[in-house]
């Protein structure tokens, strides 16, 4: 089979049991250009790629490749056609070298032995030609999101894939990274690639698309030329109405510090000080974002506050008392809300029900136990309003809280700790991979929170959620505060800066 | 409605097609032996259920093994793999007797919720010792249990051979290992006038809806269930997971060790080489089969009793070693878990009811 030139998708229909993923869905993407694949969670994107990949087999429709149809009934099919993924979660096993992952999807030629030498070299040279500097030899673990994710795009480009997709490429990646990977799209659409590129970030999309295709409830709502659209109408089509994410109103006055840490250093799992010797405060009714590219100590920062990160120095005083290494449990007692980074594995428990996720903290108050029976029916009548008042799309309260979407577990999370009434909240990255309508929905009951006097702390690499929302900003670099800055005075490029660890001379 | 009674008779006839494989692949042993099947499977499966004898012993079997494969269900919902039912067992019928010996003027109402505190603790200090290893000195619970076993076989040995022999087995110089016999204020009743089956039933039963009860009704088994299904996630919601590690140990061999007292005062009245008879085992495959649910473990252990005498009644039937009886036994207890594991996993249930549907 030669070159992709152009793949159609035409009148894909996939119904699950009691679903229509997609319904008549027309796809079409040709070489050397990006198509933007848009849509809410649960609008049919990733059931559709699937389909594309040879995962799912579709009960209606063809898949044209330069014209003909043709059958693809697995991923190895896929990848003779030319077709490569790379999934939001990787599909790499950590235990083994780049070379190892690689040579599990190659059809050797003997069922005994496989040349691995040979497979290292053509990674060396692929990764030389396309610039990613990834060794072969080393072990997955050891390798960064953005490593892990080259990686993915190795294996794809090992089987010669110039049809590419990319399902929400850049949800884990750094600024940087995203940009290093953006100009390497730039670099293969001008050799003749396709990609399919999956993304909830607007902006992205806006700056890397060529065309954009948008989904909702499984059906093509909206198709046009990048050029000739704009954020505003994405997200309008997106959603099915109009979508504004809101700001914050500045204020000219603030509360008293209700979180104040004094010179904190703590160490990480590997033993390396993660925090050196961070001085901040939350004063009441303010959002105090922390800008900086991940890994500079933000989640040891936040679980340092909320208890669940021992710190070998300095002090952590909210409402007044030092609560360094306190526990959890008299942290939570004494008012402080936790978002956190991992909202499948710490956030919730991914097999308790979603009404047992949404008392994890409460559990142990009346009136939803009394000594230590649970109250049943209250916890119950409780958390069927709580549903209905964050609007959790769940089928009902007793579903497992692991078959819910990404945006809905968040929901289930800012619901449990915001109905607590904190006087202070750490949230941690709280729209990651999360849709544009729950965006809007989450930033509305931040705000909401912020302007009841809560103190919120919001850990997020987005700048333009940190610009829209915080009323400072403190850059956060290898474990210290660099500066804070007013966010009415904040920019994009000075923050970029100071993430980069770049501080001015005078201040 | 249609679809419910679709999928009952599929389980049904799941279950029925692994024992009918099990049964033919035993009958190929017994064929070698030199034994026809028809009759010995005749005396394992029909002859338990036509006679008094044969539940009231199935039922007497099913005790012990509801109480340990309560214990292993607790154990594994907090993710700890329990294999040290043996020695809890053990250690909990040797502190039920020695409790029993030491107070025989209490009343029978007092004194048997003693003798069975009495095993409860013991058991549950075992169990306990192992939770704490892994807890606080990350040793695996597998390694622990099993090395624990053999530690807690050799006090059993030790303690009725000496300490706790019957003092007329050394005035008449027989010497048997075993323990005086307890005082009748201690024994539970028999409910059938020559039968073994006693009131240890009841209790049996009434544990294990307490259990139930513990784990989805109150915060304590809220925090236990919290901790078995993501320790990271309870952990940040406050509850010191190292403590409920401890905890589902110490109920999970606490468990066994009530298993181990009531064999004593129920069915023993003393305390024997052998009285743990495995059960600490079995009751892996019991808790496994009940789907580590409290109440799901009851019907579990009656099946596995019913199995266990049935192949006692074989053996008696047509003379055969009992290693061959073992065999088969196990090969029944195959086939019925991997049926069970078919029906759980929504993969093979799909593969094996589009099958079953088209043959019908």
């Amino acid at each position: 089979m030669g070159k992709i030139q152009s793949m159609e998708m035409v009148d894909i229909t996939k119904t699950f049991p009691g679903v229509i993923a997609n319904k008549d869905v027309n796809l079409k993407v040709e070489s050397g250009e990006v198509l933007a694949l848009l849509g809410e969670n649960g609008a049919g994107k990733t059931t559709l790629m699937n389909i594309l990949y040879g995962l799912y087999k579709p009960n209606g429709g063809k898949v044209l490749i330069n014209g003909k149809e043709v059958n693809i009934d697995s991923p190895q099919k896929a990848l003779e056609l030319g077709i490569g993924m790379v999934h939001q979660h990787f599909m790499l096993v950590p235990s083994l070298t780049v070379t190892e992952n690689v040579a599990l999807g190659i059809k050797f030629k003997s069922k005994f032995s496989m040349n691995l030498d040979r497979v290292a070299e053509k990674i060396k040279k692929l990764s030389e030609l396309h610039n990613m500097n990834i060794n072969p030899n080393l072990l997955i673990s050891d390798l960064s999101v953005g490593e892990r994710q080259k990686v993915e795009i190795i294996k794809a480009l090992y089987h010669e894939a110039n049809l590419l997709v990319l399902d929400e490429p850049t949800a884990a990646l750094t600024p940087q990274e995203t940009d290093q990977l953006i100009k390497w799209l730039r670099s293969v659409i001008g050799e003749g690639m396709g990609v399919i590129f999956i993304s909830h970030k607007l902006n992205e999309v806006m700056e890397v698309s060529d065309r954009v295709e948008v989904l909702r409830n499984g059906e093509n709502v909206y198709s046009t030329k990048t050029s000739e659209t704009n954020i505003d109408e994405l997200a309008r089509n997106m959603a099915g109405r109009d979508v504004k994410l809101p700001t914050a109103e500045r204020k000219s006055k603030y509360g008293e510090d209700i979180v104040n840490l004094k010179d904190v250093w703590a160490k990480n799992e590997r033993g390396i000080d993660a925090l050196r010797g961070i001085n901040l405060n939350i004063r009441k009714g303010e959002i105090l974002g922390i800008a900086g590219v991940s890994g500079n100590g933000q989640k040891e920062l936040a679980e340092a506050i909320a208890g669940l990160q021992k710190i070998y120095k300095g002090e952590i005083r909210f409402k007044g008392e030092n609560i360094a290494n306190k526990s959890v449990q008299q942290i939570i007692d004494k008012g402080m809300g936790f978002v956190p980074e991992d909202r499948l594995h710490m956030g919730t428990i991914p097999g308790f029900k979603v009404k047992e996720n949404m008392i994890l903290k409460d559990y142990l108050r009346d009136p939803f136990s009394k000594i230590f029976l649970l109250d049943r029916t209250y916890i119950n009548d409780y958390c069927k309003s709580t549903v209905d008042e964050y609007d959790v799309r769940c089928p009902n309260i007793n579903t497992p809280t692991h078959a819910l979407s990404g945006g809905n577990i968040q929901k289930v999370i800012l619901s449990r700790e915001l109905k607590r009434n904190p006087d202070a909240l750490i949230a941690s990255y709280p729209i990651r991979g999360v849709d544009i309508a729950s965006v809007q929905y989450i930033h509305e009951k931040l705000l909401e929170a912020r302007d009841n006097d809560m103190a919120i702390l919001l850990i997020t690499e987005e700048l333009d959620e940190l610009i829209n929302l915080s009323d400072r900003i403190a850059v956060i670099y290898e474990g210290q505060i660099l500066d804070i800055i007013d966010a009415k005075e904040a920019d994009k490029s000075r923050l970029g800066l100071l993430m980069a660890g770049v501080k001015e001379g005078v201040s | 409605m249609k679809n419910n009674l679709k999928e009952i008779l599929f389980n049904i006839a799941v279950l029925l097609g692994s024992f009918i494989i099990a049964l033919f692949l035993g009958s190929i042993i017994l064929l070698i032996a030199g034994v026809n099947p028809l009759v010995a499977y005749h005396a394992m499966i029909i002859r338990p259920v036509s006679n008094i004898y044969g539940l009231s012993e199935a039922v007497v079997r099913a005790i012990p093994l509801m109480m340990v494969g309560i214990g292993i269900s607790i154990a594994f919902r907090s993710k700890m793999i329990n294999i040290g039912g043996e020695g809890q067992i053990q250690l909990g019928a040797i502190a039920a007797g020695a409790a029993a010996l030491a107070l025989p003027g209490l009343p029978k109402v007092i004194l048997i919720p003693v003798v069975i505190l009495a095993g409860f603790t013991a058991g549950g200090i075992w169990g306990g010792i192992a939770g704490w290893m892994k807890a606080k000195l990350s040793v695996n619970e597998v390694l622990s249990t099993v090395m624990l076993n053999y530690i807690a076989f050799q006090i059993y040995l030790y303690l009725i051979r000496g300490p706790l022999i019957d003092p007329s087995e050394l005035a008449w110089g027989t010497g048997v290992p075993q323990t005086a016999r307890m005082p009748d204020s201690s024994i539970f009743q028999r409910l059938i006038q020559g039968q073994r089956i006693h009131s240890g039933i009841f209790i049996a039963i009434i544990i294990a809806f307490l259990v139930y009860f513990l784990l989805w009704r109150t915060t304590f088994g809220f925090r236990l269930r919290a901790v078995g299904e993501e320790p990271k996630a309870a952990n940040y919601a406050g509850v010191k997971v190292d403590k409920y590690l401890v905890l589902a140990m110490i109920l999970s061999g606490g468990l066994a060790g009530i298993a181990g007292s009531i064999e004593v005062i129920g069915v023993h009245h003393r305390v024997l080489e052998g009285l743990s008879a495995n059960y600490g085992f079995s009751g892996i495959v019991v808790a496994l089969f009940g789907r580590l649910h409290p109440l799901g473990v009851i019907p579990a252990s009656f099946f596995f009793g019913l199995l266990l005498i049935g192949a006692e009644m074989m053996q008696r039937a047509v003379d055969i070693p009992s290693a061959l009886v073992i065999s088969i036994q196990g090969l029944v207890i195959l086939a019925v878990v991997s049926s069970n594991l078919i029906l759980e996993n929504p993969k093979y249930r799909k593969k094996f009811l589009s099958f079953f549907v088209q043959k019908l």
